[in-house]
């Protein structure tokens, strides 16, 4: 299928002073109409493959166009057609809500007529009229979120750039901001987010790149990833957690199992038929004595795409964060 | 043309409306703590201070001009801060993905921070009125004054906000401002004229811009446009100067703040 690309990264390379390297020789595509995910733990170069997005880095080498306008060369015009919905709060405490939009609405050169139009439009569609004229240090998280997504919107974007757009929201706003986005979809709006959250990547988005040390780790949908990974996920949890080893190897090597893995209270085990694979295991595990407390078995989530190509879980990564390591 | 207008009219009002949205903060930027410097430290001076050394019928009248100068800089040293925090809270990094020429946000704090100190340098001379200190040139070296208000305030600013745009935290920022201001003050002629200054702070003294401000500020208050005329076409050379050397100096981190 021929799709239109909205957005190129052409062997991207960012390296900033000091030798750190953001992101090195990433390429990947967009599709016009589509929501893309970037995935990946903190100082993965998310942000880094954002911020150029954005006009806001210069690449090192290599290039990235939007709509066919290249960041660097054309930003002005590139400008012209992004929103972009940063990760912080970016809030003036003392401006009402309106105020935001009306001073954006100056810096993307609207009339004064066209910005009360368009601003109208806006704060009924985040649902925020009645707080319009009070100053947004008065506002809740959720409704601060509001905000940033409807400035996002005020240019009236082609493509709309989402930075963690549900970091730290309340499950209801969270739902809500999911609700926009699928919205604005359906609007035939282009939209690229970086996230943190594996549900909501696997929720919104139609394609995403797993990003990890400043390289894509792999891309497609989250349907597709989860089916490249292969195999169903047989999870043992041992009464008696000494045992694990022996049981390891007697797994390992048998003909259902793919892989075989330890984890802190038991095995993790990759099978390409369950049916074969659960009797097995089973009979492998009387045989040995290994009292089972627990079994699980699932399709490969996307936790486990993560795993398969970061080598580490999204929640160790975000402690990773926390921890400022 | 339309369009760049059209953006630095929107930020500076942003500004104002801040400034604005608080009351108080609205209050004690008016009337700023430079008044106390005036009120209190011209008054408690009176006896102390040697005429024969101030040339001047009283301290506070001597004291204006410094405090005037005063109020340049500390506006002028603390002008990037609120960019500072633009920087930190995201809000810059938001205007910067908007298609405006890049200079309008700096242009635009330039505009504010020059007319708030403009403000400020007359409610000084307002109060120094209430003192008695009337100044001898008239409204027309008032406006003097506040011109060269401004071609100092330039410098600093820029100073200022390049130093918004470079540090790591606003801890840093808050830091070197302390640090710089008091020195700054001493060492100048805004309390003690260069002659009656130990001879090394004298020295010192001559190379401080602030000091070749106040040199023209205080005849234009004390004496008279025939004495004060000299100095204010030598610190209008000396400030352009200044404003080259600071803006140069800053060029490079506005460059690189604004992408």
């Amino acid at each position: 299928m021929d799709r239109t690309i909205a957005i190129e990264v052409s062997r991207l390379t960012k390296t900033y002073d000091g030798g750190h390297v953001g992101v090195a020789d990433l390429s990947f595509q967009v599709y016009e109409g589509e929501i893309f995910g970037l995935l990946g733990p903190n100082g993965a170069g998310k942000s880094t493959t954002l911020r150029t997005l954005i006009t806001l880095l210069t690449p090192t080498s290599g290039s990235a166009s939007i709509l066919g306008y290249d960041t660097v060369r054309d930003a002005d015009v590139v400008r012209q057609l992004i929103g972009y919905v940063p990760q912080e709060r970016a809030i003036d405490r003392f401006l009402t809500g309106r105020e935001h939009l009306e001073l954006l609405g100056a810096l993307y050169h609207l009339s004064k007529a066209e910005a009360s139009k368009r601003i109208a439009e806006l704060l009924k569609l985040v649902e925020l009229e009645e707080a319009a004229d009070r100053p947004a240090k008065t506002y809740s998280g959720g409704m601060k979120r509001k905000l940033d997504i409807a400035c996002g919107l005020l240019p009236n974007p082609k493509i709309l750039f989402l930075d963690e757009p549900t970091l730290g929201l309340d499950v209801q706003s969270r739902l809500r901001v999911w609700d926009y986005v699928r919205m604005l979809k359906g609007r035939g709006m282009t939209i690229v987010m970086t996230t943190n959250y594996l549900d909501e990547a696997d929720q919104l988005c139609d394609r995403l790149a797993i990003i990890d040390g400043g390289k894509i780790k792999t891309l497609g949908s989250p349907a597709e990833l989860k089916a490249r990974l292969g195999g169903d996920i047989v999870s043992l949890t041992l009464k008696d957690q000494s045992k694990i080893p022996l049981l390891v190897s007697a797994l390992t090597g048998q003909p259902a199992m793919r892989t075989v893995k330890t984890t802190p209270s038991g095995l993790d085990i990759r099978v390409d038929s369950p049916e074969k694979a659960l009797s097995a295991i089973l009979e492998s595990a009387n045989r040995l004595d290994c009292r089972l407390e627990f079994i699980e078995y699932h399709r490969p989530r996307l936790d486990d795409v993560f795993i398969a190509h970061t080598g580490r879980s999204m929640t160790e990564s975000v402690q990773d964060i926390q921890t400022g390591s | 043309m339309a369009q760049y207008w059209q953006e630095i009219h929107a930020l500076t009002m942003r500004w104002v409306r801040r400034l604005s949205r608080e009351k108080f903060s609205m209050l004690f930027t008016l009337v700023q703590p430079m008044l106390f410097w005036l009120i209190f430290f011209g008054n408690l001076f009176q006896k102390a201070a040697d005429v024969q050394v101030t040339q001047a019928p009283n301290y506070i009248s001597f004291l204006t001009a410094g405090v005037v100068v005063m109020t340049v800089l500390n506006n002028g040293l603390a002008g990037g801060v609120d960019l500072l925090f633009d920087k930190e809270n995201g809000f810059l990094e938001r205007l910067m993905t908007t298609p405006i020429h890049r200079s309008s946000v700096i242009l635009s704090r330039f505009i504010f921070v020059m007319s708030i100190t403009s403000l400020q340098v007359l409610v000084i001379l307002g109060v120094a009125f209430l003192f008695g200190v009337q100044p001898a040139t008239g409204l027309l070296g008032v406006a003097a004054i506040l011109l060269i208000g401004m071609l100092f305030g330039v410098g600093l600013t820029a100073i200022s906000m390049a130093m918004a745009f470079s540090v790591k935290s606003h801890g840093d920022f808050f830091s070197v401002l302390g640090f710089l201001s008091l020195p700054m003050i001493f060492l100048s002629s805004a309390l003690v004229p260069l002659a009656g200054m130990p001879p090394w702070m004298g020295f010192l003294a001559r190379f401080n811009p602030m000091t070749w401000a106040i040199d023209a500020v205080r005849p234009l208050i004390l004496s008279g446009w025939t004495e004060a005329l000299p100095h204010v076409a030598m610190v209008v050379v000396v400030m352009i100067i200044f404003d080259a050397v600071c803006l140069y100096g800053s060029a490079k981190a506005f460059r690189r703040a604004m992408g």
